[in-house]
């Protein structure tokens, strides 16, 4: 039997490999990536959440920033800025000679019309509030005040973009390279309003630009002459090609239709690894995926012993190496590793023998006053996934000989998420991917009263650190002050670690340029095709 | 017949008004909403989006709205989708399904109706036996089984044809996905046919026939097989609609821009324009294709007559 497997897994790769070369002497420089879902909208301010969307937006826009192979920020539509003393002012240099792709300049103009555009009610973004630091947008979005409230200005008719923040906020550079704060060109705006993005009248400022749209099966993007780098594009165009059936897309992979499958199911990662090693990618990603214990009033979890016992009894490994087979790591803060300038820090649970660990578990538990006459009934959510169900039956199972009873209830994402929002709950599944790279973009989920604080947390110290942090200058002294704070809700097990994301791509090995990174963003417009 | 058609017509309204509103007050009784997430909005901004899509009106008000708009055709935007309309995505994915559809309707028919036939001419012999369980394993084995496996087969393995993708509808990048969605209705029709050829071919007209000294063949094709394709008609109305309206495992695996999957993400994102234009356009759909179905009877059995008297 394993003969046989070899064998037709080698026959496998080598059909692979032969349709992938074929493909491509055929349209030799057309990039074709497989993405989990559709679009939302060429108006960034319209889009909200997928991976996907921020991977074609990035081709086609680029930022006051933009981000290397590396997920490294470089100056993008900004060729230099200058922070003022108390951080609160940032003054960008606006790059000479960038146009949009129907060959007008792009201006600070266009990012404050852009950015107005996004905090606009009327336009109702959801992620308005990236924004949120810059001085009046939380008021401006909300109605408050009118939209030139906001603090942004153009100033030497266009060449520079003065922004006013809140108060200082040392990741804001990074924020810079996410789609929110991608500039709109002011004239086509003016001219079309919301209809501006209609293909046929488009203008981006990226490396790409977008030529068709057809609507749950691809998106096509040509190289933008225009792109002040165009000589060091080498693409001619990428095809976003819809694929949610991820098997689907690994057979088009395999049948060398597409060169990059964003996302393989984890399921599939054994076989891939060992039939398409040199395409199998898998990297440490800033993503989170945790347990949040209710600490309303009312549930057992709000006793700290409780969620100390709970915590100890998971075994984390367990479920990282064997349930999911290596394709997740196992967690024990809620900061991954490899958020730039932070140090992880550790939940206070002992290593090695488990036995131990179980023993200090019921311990707890018969302090908090559950025992074989009164157990501890749980209410466990999690959202209809295979995966999150393996878990959930994983830790139940770990939790039963503490005499721990839990009940599951599986439901829709939508249904999940909007119980779990009204607390309906004792511990719940959740996940979080970081916005942008930087350790208070997890933490601030554990600020009191911040609607993703879906267990509803709360420690004055730690707010208080939360805040400090934020009026903290220095990077370092930043750093660790969030150390502290998150160490500090670890120490209070403010919810249950288990796993930290990995990003999962399969990628022609004929790619140069496309590099693994923690936020897993990859930028087309760095990638070729080795000759 | 056009006196028939007109009050058929009429009798539609009230029909699809009471499938409209039906759909509109269970959409908004589901749990969970358009903007409930993996992340929490801020209040505010969930304000904002709910008063730009009007779900900050009481109910009723939404729901006159819509139906005003409705009247004038308009399906409103989606909400998920925002750079098209509920309108643009139906007719941008309806040719799609609708010739993916109507392709494998007819290789269905091309294949099943001689299968079907045969099995009832041959009644208990090998070739019965042999044609009946290819059909019955073609009802068994759901096409999220077999689709994956030709993909594999034909696509990767053989490297024949493409695995997926519409390419503008490129006769290669059809095969696939309409021999998939064909299978199950090849089997349905085959053992249809079956069943109703062996009840037709033991009716006193048919044994008149052939005391009359016809042919075995001309029995069959002159008088046998319009009558015994009755229930398979009756079928095929429902069984049009359903799969040119597309379907989300086909569009989805061989990833397809048809509107199959439209109504399935529409549910589960509560996009409610989205799941409201494609329950509108399925009601219609159903409704026309069982008129169409109905007025071919005529043809196919001389006792029904749609006279204007």
């Amino acid at each position: 039997m394993p003969a046989m497997k070899l064998r037709s897994g080698a026959l496998a790769l080598a059909l692979s490999l032969a349709a992938a070369t074929a493909s491509h002497s055929a349209s030799a420089e057309t990039l074709d990536i497989g993405v989990m879902g559709e679009l939302a909208s060429f108006d960034t301010s319209q889009v909200a959440g997928g991976v996907w969307e921020s991977q074609v937006l990035r081709d086609v826009y680029e930022g006051l920033m933009k981000l290397s192979p590396e997920g490294e920020l470089l100056p993008g539509m900004a060729t230099d800025y200058s922070v003022s003393e108390d951080g609160r002012t940032y003054t960008f240099q606006l790059r000479e000679g960038a146009q949009w792709s129907d060959g007008e300049p792009v201006t600070a103009e266009d990012f404050v019309v852009g950015w107005r555009h996004l905090l606009d009610p009327a336009n109702a973004s959801k992620y308005a509030y990236m924004l949120y630091p810059i001085v009046n947008a939380e008021a401006v979005n909300t109605g408050e005040m009118p939209l030139e409230a906001l603090g942004v200005e153009s100033l030497d008719n266009g060449r520079t973009l003065r922004v006013e923040l809140e108060s200082s906020t040392p990741y804001f550079p990074q924020l810079l390279a996410h789609y929110t704060a991608y500039p709109q060109p002011a004239h086509l705006l003016e001219k079309y309003g919301r209809d501006w993005v209609n293909l046929d009248h488009i203008a981006t400022n990226g490396a790409f630009h977008p030529v068709n749209w057809v609507s749950q099966s691809y998106i096509e993007v040509e190289k933008s002459p225009t792109y002040y780098d165009a000589d060091d594009v080498t693409l001619d165009g990428v095809t976003y090609h819809t694929t949610e059936d991820r098997n689907a897309a690994i057979s088009r992979f395999r049948a060398g239709e597409l060169d990059i499958v964003r996302e393989y199911p984890s399921e599939r990662y054994q076989w891939l690894k060992e039939n398409l090693p040199d395409a199998t990618h898998m990297a440490p990603y800033l993503g989170s995926y945790y347990y949040v214990l209710n600490q309303r009033d009312g549930h057992p979890t709000t006793d700290v012993r409780v969620r100390e016992a709970l915590n100890l009894a998971v075994r984390r490994d367990v479920i990282a190496q064997q349930l999911m087979q290596g394709t997740f790591e196992a967690a024990r803060s809620f900061v991954p590793p490899g958020v730039a300038h932070y140090q992880q820090q550790q939940m206070p649970l002992p290593g090695g023998d488990m036995d131990a660990r179980m023993a200090r578990a019921r311990e707890l538990l018969q302090q908090a006053g559950y025992g074989p006459n009164n157990p501890l009934d749980l209410r466990l959510r999690y959202n209809s996934s295979e995966e999150h169900k393996r878990i959930a039956v994983a830790i139940a199972a770990m939790w039963r000989p503490l005499g721990v009873n839990v009940e599951m209830i599986n439901s829709e994402a939508t249904v999940h998420y909007q119980s779990i929002a009204e607390g309906d709950f004792d511990v719940a599944r959740a996940g979080w991917i970081a916005d942008y790279n930087d350790a208070e973009n997890f933490l601030a989920l554990l600020e009191t009263g911040v609607g993703n604080n879906y267990g509803a947390y709360s420690n004055p110290e730690f707010d208080a650190l939360m805040k400090k942090a934020a009026q903290t200058q220095d990077a370092d002294a930043r750093e660790a002050v969030l150390e502290q704070a998150e160490q500090l809700a670890l120490d209070d097990y403010a919810l249950i670690p288990l796993l930290f994301y990995v990003s999962r791509n399969l990628v022609n090995p004929a790619l140069s340029g496309w590099e693994d990174n923690v936020q897993d963003n990859h930028p087309s417009r760095w990638v070729s095709f080795d000759d | 017949m056009l006196n028939y058609i007109a009050k058929r017509l009429a009798m539609a309204v009230p029909t699809l008004l009471i499938v409209i509103t039906v759909s509109f007050f269970l959409m908004r009784v589901a749990p969970g909403g358009p903007f409930d997430g993996e992340r929490q909005l801020p209040p505010e901004i969930e304000a904002n989006l709910m008063a730009a899509y009007h779900l900050d009106e009481p109910l009723w008000m939404q729901y006159l709205r819509y139906m005003g708009n409705l009247v004038q055709g308009d399906f409103g935007p989606s909400f998920k989708y925002k750079d098209f309309s509920v309108t643009e995505l139906i007719m941008q994915g309806f040719p799609v399904s609708l010739e993916l559809g109507a392709l494998a309707i007819a290789l269905a028919l091309l294949l099943g109706i001689p299968m079907g036939v045969m099995a009832a001419l041959r009644r208990n012999s090998a070739l019965d036996y042999s044609l009946m369980g290819v059909a019955l394993g073609g009802i068994a084995v759901p096409n999220f089984v077999i689709a994956p496996l030709m993909a594999l087969f034909f696509g990767v393995i053989l490297g024949w044809l493409p695995v997926g993708g519409w390419n503008g509808g490129a006769l290669p990048n059809l095969v696939l996905p309409v021999i998939a969605l064909a299978i199950q209705q090849i089997a349905y029709i085959a053992r249809m046919m079956r069943a109703s050829m062996i009840e037709v071919l033991g009716s006193h007209f048919i044994r008149t026939a052939r005391a009359k000294g016809l042919s075995e063949r001309e029995v069959i094709l002159r008088h046998a097989l319009r009558p015994a394709m009755l229930p398979v008609l009756s079928y095929l109305g429902p069984a049009i609609a359903g799969i040119i309206t597309g379907s989300v495992v086909i569009e989805q695996i061989f990833g397809l821009p048809g509107i199959g999957r439209y109504f399935v993400q529409g549910a589960l994102n509560r996009d409610y324009t989205l799941v409201m234009g494609t329950v509108v356009f399925y009601g219609v759909l159903i409704v026309l294709m069982n008129l169409i179905v109905d007025l071919l009877y005529s043809l196919f059995d001389p006792q029904i007559r749609y006279d204007d008297d």
